[in-house]
Parts: structure tokens; C-alpha cells; sequence
């Protein structure tokens, strides 16, 4: 393998005084009555990964939503570099370097791969006519280092498998020089040997300078990759936590009974493990 | 070829066995939509079998040139249809919009135009001011309804019911059963007849661009994808593509030219321009229709519209998953939003195709048209599920719709029995592509 990186230059990542790529401050969604997240505040460095867990419902999810503009929050703010960004839309999200893999994958299953990556940002030749043969020669390219056995170039993605279609989703929001990297359950549809793959790309990302927040259920895939987890629970977070002062014990008892670590008492731990 | 890829030690049997699979094998490597593939056998079953039924008459010059033109009008108001259901959409007010299209041009050539405004009947401005104004109030109406779909939150299938109403209302209040007629001369070549045709030597020159412009885009293609380092389409692929759309297009040209004018006709204009008529009758070719030019370049541009454009390759993604459409950073609104503008237009391009061929405006013009068109769309493979149709696929479904009509007047089927025939050939075909598309995927 090259060592020429699979993001193309990722254009000096938008870095505040302080290091921070992304600040959320505060931010807050209801719907209806219910507060699916509730002032939450949580921040990310460049080539670090933050694991967001949590149970369902936790607000893990709808609080990544308003960061890749599908969701509105009602009140909060964020900052991309430091300077306060209005994201009111996916559109918006992308103009900050924000690409987000979504847990439903969100793929146009009529489409082929190519079609796919591109997708809303098709590159055209001469004439505003779309260049298929270039999107299709960038998405091999591409393909031959996220996943060296998909070769179905030009068939609908409907007949893909799981995991070649989670490949088609990582490559999409790789493909444009993203910064910040949202993956939503990057796994959570795949076999062992898919896994391991995608977390090795995990890991060859942060190397490249992105920063990345991960959703995850699986505390393992969480512990393996991240720098620091955020632990939500009923759409509070219970703390942003560095994994090297953690055991993944103690996150489980975050998650279940949302409380810090050091809060927890012994009956409560024991109560867990009967 | 086939000795090439089959072992030798094979019999005459096994080859005919195998033969399928070659051929399907083939159709792959060369990259040949097999769904248009299956609608072309269909139609070619359907003009053998009505053919045979009728004696030979239903393949002659004369009936195929009068299928080219009556299939014309919903064949282009197809197309538009296909991007439509394409986007998870339909569209019901496309018959209603033609009248309402028609009948506005009907009032501009024949009172607004030569009395209001002074023109005098006859001017050449008329008929292209009229044209004009159909295509800019089809587009205007379509993207009214496209608005208020789009950003009103108000299901397609309601606000063109309510069109549907809202224009045919439209047509009886300002028309008061009135039927306006004669149109403007030049106006009435736009819709056929052997004056509105292209004539023999028009007929080949539009065909022998149409060959050269189809070769070269076969070359462009191939050159294109010669860039990058993955398989193109073999060459034997492209010659044998070059070579079926040069037999197709001639032989289309040919037969147009084989079907002379009327002797009556032929006679009048022979005495008009002093013609001598040589003993047999004056025969004069008469090429292809306008109307038939008109589809041939709607089609043209609508596939290129959905295939090689942004927009369509938006509607198609829109279609497959409306979700990741949005999320993905397409503005789905305003995509929508322009599908029905281009319906709309279309049914304005169709409402001048079908005005000029009656050469008058009536009441119920298109009546019943939008439910001709969306059965074109979907016998030509277009999904009620969204993002699956092709242009072609449409023309094709309105040419093999016309040719059942067509072969069944022919063979003296009253006309409720061909509306049960073609109401069941409509169901047959969706599910038959629904059984093909459960098994291949």
C-alpha cells in the first residue's frame, strides 16, 4: 500500500486557539414534552475519536443529528474552529467539512456505487454533463483501499451485502475532504472480518488529522477506538470520560445508571453484576 | 466468436442449450438495458402476431406511419411521466392541462391574436406566438402544481386530482361548449398529415444525421472511458450497437418514405404547382410526421435530462431513497418542484401535437389522457415504488399501447373489449417486470 492518504489533504482542519475542531455548547432538542437531548455539551480534537454511548433513547443519536444538520436544535451553539456555525441543514453541514455516516446508511438503493458516493455533489465534464466514467474511476480508487474485494461498480447497491454497502457509506463521506466524521453504528450490520475492517479505516482516519465521533452499542468497537467516551443517558450527558481511566465495567455503569463513576456506590455496582 | 469461448468437445445440443446463457452472458458484457431488451420482443411479437390476424395489413407503410403519429402525443407526455412516478410522484391533471393548454392556443390563433391584437388571420407570427404560449403556460401550471406538492406538503396524487378538476373546469367555463376551429395553416402542419411531414429528401437527411450523430457518440463514449483503467464495453459490443441503430433509423426512414400521399391529395398539388401526372399517379413520399420529429427529440432530450444530467440523477435518487436524497445535500424540493414544471411542459408540447392534428380546440380534449399516459410509463417499466423508469421505456410502452388499439380496430374489436384488453395487458405487464424483479435482485 501507498502512503498516499485516503482523504485528500484534508485542507488545515478548522482548529480553535484552544485545539478544539467542534464545540457543542448546550444544546437541547425537545419533541413534544420529551427532552431527547438536554443541554448537552461535548467537544472534539483533531485526530482524536469520540465514542458516544449510551442506552435507546439516550439522545446519542438526535444529538449527532444536529451537529449533520438533520436536526434543528431548539436552543445551544456550535462552534467549528472556534467561530459560531449556523447549521440549519445537511448542506450547511458539508460547507464545514461535516460528513456523517448514518446508522440506516442511507444509500439511494436504485443507484450504483459511483452514483452513490457522489451523490449530490455528481461531478460533471464539459457542458454540465455528468462524468460518470471519472466517478466511477474515483469511487474504484477509492474502493481499493476501503475494501480491495467490491467490484459491483455497476449495479443498483440494492443487490450489494451489508457490508460492501457499509463500504459504499464510509467511501461517500470520505470521498470529499471531510474534517469532522460522524459514524452512526459504522458495524452494527456487519460480519467480524467487515468489523475489523472498517476499524482499521477508524484508526487510518485519525491518523489523518479527521475527528471523529462514534455512536456505537458495542462497548468493545467503542473501547478499541476512541480517545475519549461520552456517556449519555434519558439525553443528559453523565460524562466525557478518557478511556485510559476507565474499564469498560465502569462505562457500563454509567450508561445503565447514569451516574459517574466515582458516584456510584457499592450496592449499586453489585446490584448490577447479580 | 462462440468457438472461441465454448469447448469443442461440445454438441449441437449443448450449444442450444447453452444458448441462453451466452446470450444473456452478451447482453451483460455488451451493457444492454434487458428491460428495454424484453419491451422491443414484446412489440415485435405483438406487430407479427396482428399481422398475421390481419392478413398483412397491419405491417404496411401506411398503418406503421399512422401509428408513429397517433402514439406521438402520449408518447411525449410519457416521458414526463416517467420522472414523475420516478420521484414518487404521479401526476393526474396531464390530460386536463393539455385541454386547458389546447384550448387557450385555440383562443389565441383564432380571436385573440388576428382580431385583438390585429394580426389578421394567417400571420406568420401566429403560430409561433401561440406555440410559445403553450409551452410557457405548461410550464407555468406544471410548476404551480410542483410548488405546492413540494414545499405545501400536499400529496401529488391531491393537488392533480384538484388540478385535474380545476383545469377541465377551467376549459368548459370560458369555452361555453364552444368548438374553435379552423386553426392557423402553419399551425396545422405541427400536427401531422402529409403535408405536416418531412417529405422524402428531409426524411433522409434528418436520418443520415441522426446515424452520424449516433456514431459519434458511440466513439465520444468509448474514448471517454478509454481514460480509465476499467473495462469498457467490447468493441464487437459497440460496432454491433452502431450498426442496429443505422439499420433501425434508415429502415424507419425508409418506411416513412414508403408511404405515399393520398392520390386525391397528390393530384391537387400536381395541378396547383403544374405538375405533369405521369400515367399510375403522381407518388410523392411522404417522410417522417412532425409530431413524430417532436417525441423523437422530446425523447432525445428528457433521456438526456435523466441519465447525463444532475437534476436527473437527483429525481433518481430522490425516487430510491428520499431520505438519503436529503441528507445527501439535494434540494428535493426544488427537484420536485421542476418534474412537474417539465410534466406541465410537455403536456404543452403534447396539447400542440394533438390541437394541430384535429385542427380544432374541443371541450374534452385529452380527456382521459393522463390515465393513457401513466399506463405507457409503467408497460415501459417504470416502478410505482420510485426511482426505476427509463425514457425509452415510456415511448415504447405508448407505441406498444397504440399498436394493441391500432391492431385491434383493424381486426374490427368493438372499442369496451379493447379497453378490457388493454386493462389487463397494463396489470400482466406490471406483474410480470414485478416477478423478473423479484427473482434477478
Amino acid at each position: 500500500m501507498t502512503a498516499d492518504p485516503l482523504v485528500r489533504a484534508p485542507v488545515s482542519p478548522p482548529v480553535s486557539d484552544d485545539g478544539h475542531l467542534v464545540e457543542m455548547r448546550n444544546i437541547r432538542v425537545s419533541f413534544g414534552g420529551v427532552h431527547a437531548v438536554d443541554g448537552v455539551s461535548i467537544d472534539l480534537r483533531p485526530g482524536e475519536v469520540v465514542g458516544l454511548v449510551g442506552g435507546n433513547g439516550a439522545g446519542k443519536s438526535t444529538l449527532m443529528k444536529v451537529l449533520s444538520g438533520a436536526q434543528v436544535p431548539d436552543s445551544g451553539q456550535i462552534l467549528i474552529g472556534g467561530k459560531v456555525a449556523s447549521i440549519h441543514n445537511p448542506r450547511d453541514a458539508r460547507l464545514y467539512g461535516i460528513e456523517c455516516i448514518y446508522q440506516t446508511l442511507a444509500l439511494a438503493d436504485n443507484l450504483h456505487a459511483p452514483a452513490n458516493v457522489f451523490l449530490g455533489r455528481e461531478l460533471t465534464a464539459r457542458g454540465g454533463v455528468l462524468d460518470d466514467p471519472a466517478m466511477e474511476d474515483s469511487t474504484r480508487k477509492l474502493m481499493k483501499r476501503l475494501n480491495p474485494r467490491f467490484r459491483n461498480f455497476k449495479s443498483a447497491v440494492a443487490s450489494l451485502s451489508g457490508g460492501q454497502r457499509q463500504s459504499v457509506a464510509i467511501a461517500r463521506a470520505i470521498q470529499f475532504n471531510a474534517s469532522i466524521l460522524i459514524m452512526d453504528e459504522p458495524t452494527a450490520a456487519l460480519g467480524p472480518a467487515e468489523t475489523a475492517q472498517v476499524r482499521d479505516l477508524v484508526r487510518q482516519l485519525k491518523d489523518e488529522g479527521l475527528g471523529i465521533f462514534l455512536i456505537s452499542h458495542d462497548i468493545h468497537d467503542v473501547f478499541d477506538l476512541s480517545d475519549r467516551i461520552g456517556v449519555m443517558h434519558q439525553g443528559e450527558i453523565v460524562g466525557v470520560v478518557n478511556r485510559a481511566d476507565v474499564t469498560t465495567d465502569q462505562v457500563l455503569a454509567m450508561i445503565i445508571l447514569g451516574k459517574k463513576p466515582e458516584d456510584v456506590t457499592k450496592e449499586e455496582l453489585a446490584a448490577l453484576h447479580a | 466468436m462462440s468457438d472461441a469461448s465454448t469447448p469443442p468437445t461440445m454438441t449441437v445440443g449443448d450449444r442450444l442449450r447453452n444458448a441462453p446463457k451466452v446470450a444473456r452472458g452478451a447482453v451483460r458484457v455488451a451493457d444492454i438495458d434487458t428491460r428495454l431488451l424484453g419491451l422491443v420482443f414484446a412489440l415485435a411479437i405483438i406487430w407479427i402476431g396482428f399481422n398475421v390476424a390481419t392478413n398483412g395489413s397491419f405491417l404496411t407503410a401506411r398503418n406503421l406511419w399512422n401509428l408513429s403519429v397517433q402514439s406521438a402525443s402520449i408518447a411525449i407526455m410519457a416521458t414526463g411521466m416517467v420522472l414523475v412516478i420516478v420521484s414518487r410522484n404521479i401526476d393526474l391533471s396531464v390530460g386536463a392541462m393539455l385541454g386547458f393548454i389546447g384550448y387557450t392556443m385555440a383562443m389565441a390563433q383564432t380571436v385573440w391574436l388576428p382580431a385583438t391584437l390585429g394580426l389578421g388571420l394567417g400571420h406568420p407570427l401566429i403560430w409561433i406566438v401561440t406555440v410559445i404560449l403553450g409551452l410557457v403556460l405548461g410550464l407555468g401550471i406544471g410548476a404551480l402544481q410542483g410548488f405546492v406538492i413540494a414545499y405545501g406538503y400536499i400529496p401529488s396524487f391531491i393537488v392533480t386530482l384538484g388540478g385535474l378538476l380545476v383545469w377541465r373546469g377551467l376549459i368548459f367555463q370560458y369555452a361555453q361548449g364552444q368548438t374553435l376551429a379552423p386553426l392557423d395553416t402553419t399551425f396545422r402542419l405541427l400536427g401531422g398529415g402529409p403535408q405536416g411531414s418531412l417529405g422524402e429528401v428531409g426524411s433522409w437527411i434528418v436520418g443520415i444525421v441522426a446515424v452520424v450523430v449516433v456514431l459519434i457518440g458511440l466513439v465520444l463514449l468509448r474514448r471517454r472511458q478509454a481514460k480509465y483503467d476499467f473495462q469498457v464495453r467490447p468493441v464487437w459490443a459497440t460496432v454491433a450497437i452502431g450498426v442496429v441503430a443505422t439499420v433501425v433509423i434508415l429502415g424507419a426512414v425508409w418506411v416513412a418514405n414508403a408511404y405515399p400521399w393520398p392520390e386525391a391529395l397528390a393530384a391537387q398539388y400536381a395541378e396547383q404547382n403544374g405538375i405533369e401526372v405521369p400515367s399510375g399517379g403522381l407518388i410523392i413520399p411522404t417522410g417522417i410526421a412532425y409530431p413524430v420529429l417532436i417525441m423523437i427529440a422530446v425523447g432525445i432530450l428528457m433521456t438526456h435530462l435523466a441519465e447525463r444530467r444532475r437534476f436527473g440523477r437527483n429525481v433518481y435518487a430522490i425516487g430510491g431513497n428520499p431520505q438519503a436524497a436529503e441528507l445527501s445535500g439535494i434540494n428535493t424540493k426544488r427537484s420536485v418542484m421542476l418534474v412537474f414544471g417539465v410534466m406541465g411542459l410537455l403536456a404543452g408540447v403534447s396539447a400542440i401535437v394533438q390541437t394541430a392534428r384535429l385542427n380544432a380546440a374541443v371541450t374534452g380534449l385529452g380527456v382521459t389522457n393522463e390515465l393513457d399516459v401513466i399506463s405507457a410509463a409503467v408497460i415501459g417499466g417504470t416502478s410505482f415504488a420510485g426511482g426505476i423508469g427509463t425514457i425509452p421505456g415510456a415511448i415504447l410502452g405508448a407505441v406498444v399501447m397504440q399498436s394493441l388499439r391500432s391492431g385491434m380496430v383493424q381486426l374490427r374489436v368493438d372499442s369496451p373489449t379493447q379497453d378490457i384488453v388493454v386493462g389487463i395487458v397494463l396489470v400482466a405487464a406490471v406483474g410480470l417486470d414485478a416477478w423478473l424483479r423479484r427473482r434477478t435482485t
